[in-house]
């Protein structure tokens, strides 16, 4: 029976090959989960003199979206935060990432400004600290400042139904 | 029209396959002689239809008919004529059709390299052939269909990937592909054996050229890549453990566990069981690698369109055919009984081990390239298994390969007497390791005892292929005389041998003596690397037919001479918008110069990377060496086969001295 050896093994792989066609290697799970969202204190896009930290949302619950003017992907889910910030459900925060900040202000004017204030992350430092490795990135940040989910990749419809509006709703259910 | 036409001889082609695939077999099962003869033709006519259907593609990439899809998306109208026709296989659908092709030219091949074969042996490869052409053929047109149209059509193209406008690039696909597709013959003769039930020495003697072949492509197509990786990636380096990297080596040495084992097969009868499997395993990795590469399952810089419906058709595929052929094999394998008889020490025994040893070196390659997908489907975190692993697993298992080949020819068959042997090679062992010391000693630092690890097992493996030769030529009058009646396959076998010294020397020098500096360069600095001064001239802007790109000037020179004069540029190509480092190289068989340009600093400083890389050209060297080897073995066994009348396959008629 060690003739059956050769198949029985071959058919162990097959099993794992098809279960790793559902799975995206490229995704990395973020480290940072329950932990407290990293502090920073950067100029905005729109008003260099203006500033944004973590701060300014503390006491509430916000979605930090990492996007770019440069990032084709964001273009696509662009249309679906906009349509988010007009529910006003939740705000939006935007971290600007290694972007131009003139570029960045006439992407906002041509498709729609969804934030309630995006900071300027020129050099890409604090994209660093939160574990930023592709853009667009969305972050859910709890009330006590904590990062409860992050998404990689454009937020869909689908996405907002099942990841990210229920998480949202139960947070804002606690005090 | 082209394309249309394209096509449709692809579907003719597809239709010709399934006649291929299945009159034959049938034929071959209920013994119709009429259905066993459509194999030949309908292979032919395959190939002729994919052969036009190919044309069909390049002739669409020639004239840049951008309403098809696949020419809009990988050419541009600036793409040079040369680099155009490359585009043809320069991504996955394209590719696909060459694989298919190919796949086309080798059962052509069988069709006319074939009269030593009996009929039904021969309806059986031909058919089991076509099975896998309807399999390849049915997935480009269903998922990967080169010849679709794009409406409305684009002004331009999106041109072809910057990395791949070179010409290392064009030709290693084509190349690995004769290989891959290559060990399909030997998978069909297996096949064919197992169900015809005979599987006696005459199917390895027929199994030999074909796999020397496919097993001489492979090693080209994998030297070419790493020397591509060489210079074009611009950091000096030539084997990453990358999973598609790893996806032709893990072939590359099941096949030469399978040419070896062939070999045993062939002269003594023994190792029946394990030869066929060897010839499955060798195509079920080659397939294997295709759906890695394609299917999204592994991170890799290789990686092709990562599109799970191909992903899945490719797996259904590789499960149909792998796993069909290894139900074939537990049935009919316990069947087959070895007629040899052999001793402990014996050279039956040595290359038992040897093939133990390539098997295992490919299992642990697959482990580790597959781990990460393993743990994640488990569900046990996300890791990356990388360079670490590979080498300190590799490394030990490919040690007392380079021991054993060395003397392995100097067993006997069946029986080899130690005392002879000892006396033989008691020198051996001190002189290498004293060759070894001495070498490192004068060259290099005596305490580095990788290298002279490295260096005394080469000098050994030298040394014992010396001693091979000197055996045979020893019996005949003179030494010319001696070297004359040699057959071309011992000399195939010496010289790949030598081949992998060759190789160990460049692994060796090179990961061990390489010198890197990464420096900020003005107009006018030096950089001092060992014995050489590179001095760093500017940059000046140049312009190509498809991309911008700026120019340093280095000048090297060591004792006051100039050695070399280097051009290194940083290209900006126009459509996709890449930067592509071009990194400049004075080559040479000690050493290699190499420089490349990093970032432009203030003013007019630019960072540099300047490399000396002592003996990196005999890592190739070795690769090349092992492929002339093989050349030498293939020229002895074409002069035997056409001397050979049709042979029945029972009787084991072996007219030649082992």
């Amino acid at each position: 029976m060690r003739f059956l050896i050769p198949l029985a093994v071959f058919a162990v792989m097959v099993i794992f090959l098809a279960i790793g066609l559902k799975l995206d290697p490229r995704e990395v799970p973020s480290p940072l989960i329950g932990k407290p969202a990293p502090t920073f204190n950067l100029p905005q896009v729109a008003d260099a003199g203006q500033f944004l930290s973590p701060d300014s949302f503390k006491g509430q619950v916000a979605l930090v979206n990492v996007w770019a003017s440069w990032c084709v992907s964001c273009r696509q889910e662009h249309p679906v935060l906009v349509q988010l910030a007009r529910q006003n459900v939740v705000p939006i925060y935007g971290l600007n990432y290694k972007d131009q900040r003139e570029a960045a202000n006439g992407w906002l004017a041509q498709f729609g400004n969804p934030y309630t204030a995006s900071a300027f992350d020129a050099d890409g430092r604090v994209g660093i600290n939160w574990g930023v490795y592709g853009v667009p990135e969305t972050f859910v940040i709890d009330k006590a400042g904590l990062i409860r989910h992050k998404h990689t990749g454009p937020v869909t419809p689908e996405v907002l139904e099942r990841e990210i509006l229920p998480l949202v709703r139960q947070l804002q259910g606690e005090p | 029209m082209t394309s249309e036409l394209g096509h449709l001889a692809l579907i003719v082609a597809l239709l010709m396959a399934i006649l291929q695939g299945t009159f034959p077999l049938a034929g071959a099962a209920l013994g119709v002689p009429v259905w066993m003869s459509v194999g030949r033709a309908a292979g032919r006519a395959q190939f002729f239809f994919l052969a036009v259907a190919f044309a069909c593609l390049i002739d669409s990439f020639i004239v840049n008919d951008f309403s098809v899809r696949y020419v809009a998306e990988h050419s541009n109208s600036d793409l040079p004529l040369y680099y155009r026709i490359a585009a043809t296989w320069g991504a996955h659908e394209g590719s696909m059709l060459l694989w298919a092709v190919i796949l086309g030219l080798w059962t052509f091949a069988v069709t006319v390299f074939s009269n030593s074969l009996s009929e039904e042996f021969l309806a059986r490869v031909l058919g089991v052939m076509g099975l896998i052409s309807v399999g390849i053929l049915l997935f480009i047109l269903l998922t990967s269909n080169p010849f679709e149209r794009l409406v409305p059509m684009p002004s331009d193209g999106g041109d072809l990937n910057p990395l791949l406008q070179d010409f290392g690039m064009t030709i290693h696909p084509p190349m690995l592909y004769m290989g891959y597709v290559g060990l399909s013959v030997a998978f069909s003769f297996a096949i064919a054996a197992l169900l015809g039930g005979s599987l006696d020495s005459a199917w390895a003697r027929w199994s030999r050229p074909w796999t020397l072949v496919a097993w001489i492509f492979l090693t080209f197509g994998i030297v070419l890549g790493s020397w591509w990786a060489y210079y074009e990636l611009g950091w000096g380096g030539w084997w990453f453990w990358d999973p598609v990297e790893n996806a032709s080596f893990m072939p590359w040495l099941v096949a030469t566990a399978l040419l070896h084992s062939l070999a045993v097969t062939e002269k003594r009868g023994a190792f029946k069981a394990w030869t066929v499997l060897l010839a499955i395993f060798a195509f079920s990795l080659s397939l294997l690698g295709t759906f890695l590469v394609r299917s999204g399952v592994l991170t890799s810089v290789h990686a092709f369109a990562s599109d799970p419906a191909r992903g899945l058709f490719i797996l259904v595929f590789l499960a149909l055919v792998v796993g069909s052929s290894l139900l074939i094999y537990a049935l009919k394998a316990p069947a087959i009984r070895d007629t040899a008889r052999y001793t402990l020490i014996s050279r039956e025994n040595l290359l038992l081990l040897n093939n133990v040893l390539l098997v295992t070196a490919a299992a642990s390659i697959l482990l580790g390239t597959l781990y990460p997908l393993i743990l994640d489907a488990m569900k046990l975190g996300k890791i990356s298994v990388g360079p670490p692993y590979f080498s300190s697993v590799f490394a030990p298992l490919m040690a007392p390969i380079v021991l054993l080949a060395g003397i392995a020819p100097l067993f006997a068959w069946r029986e080899a007497s130690m005392p002879k042997l000892i006396r033989q090679l008691r020198w051996l062992a001190p002189l290498s390791l004293g060759l070894g010391i001495a070498s490192t000693a004068l060259f290099w630092s005596l305490s580095d005892i990788k290298t002279l690890a490295g260096l005394s097992m080469a000098f050994w493996l030298v040394g014992s292929a010396g001693i091979s030769l000197w055996n045979r030529i020893r019996l005949r009058e003179t030494a010319l005389d001696g070297l004359r009646s040699q057959s071309p396959s011992f000399y195939g076998m010496t010289l790949a041998h030598i081949g992998i010294a060759v190789f160990l020397v460049g692994v060796v020098l090179s990961s061990s003596y390489s010198e890197e500096k990464i420096v900020r360069l003005a107009p006018g600095d030096t950089v001092q690397l060992g014995s050489y001064t590179f001095t760093f001239k500017g940059v000046t802007d140049v312009v190509g037919p498809n991309f911008k790109a700026q120019e340093g000037s280095f000048v090297v020179e060591t004792d006051g001479k100039a050695v070399a004069h280097l051009n290194p540029q940083k290209r900006i190509y126009k459509v996709q918008r890449n930067t592509m480092t071009e990194a400049a190289i004075e080559p040479g068989l000690t050493r290699d110069l190499y420089v490349a340009l990093g970032e432009p600093m203030d003013g007019a400083a630019w960072s540099v990377r300047v490399y000396y890389k002592p003996f990196i050209r005999w890592i190739w060297l070795g690769g090349l060496l092992m492929m002339a080897g093989g050349l030498c073995s293939v020229a002895d066994r074409r002069y035997r086969l056409a001397s050979l009348k049709t042979v029945e396959p029972h009787t084991s008629a072996a007219m030649r001295k082992a």
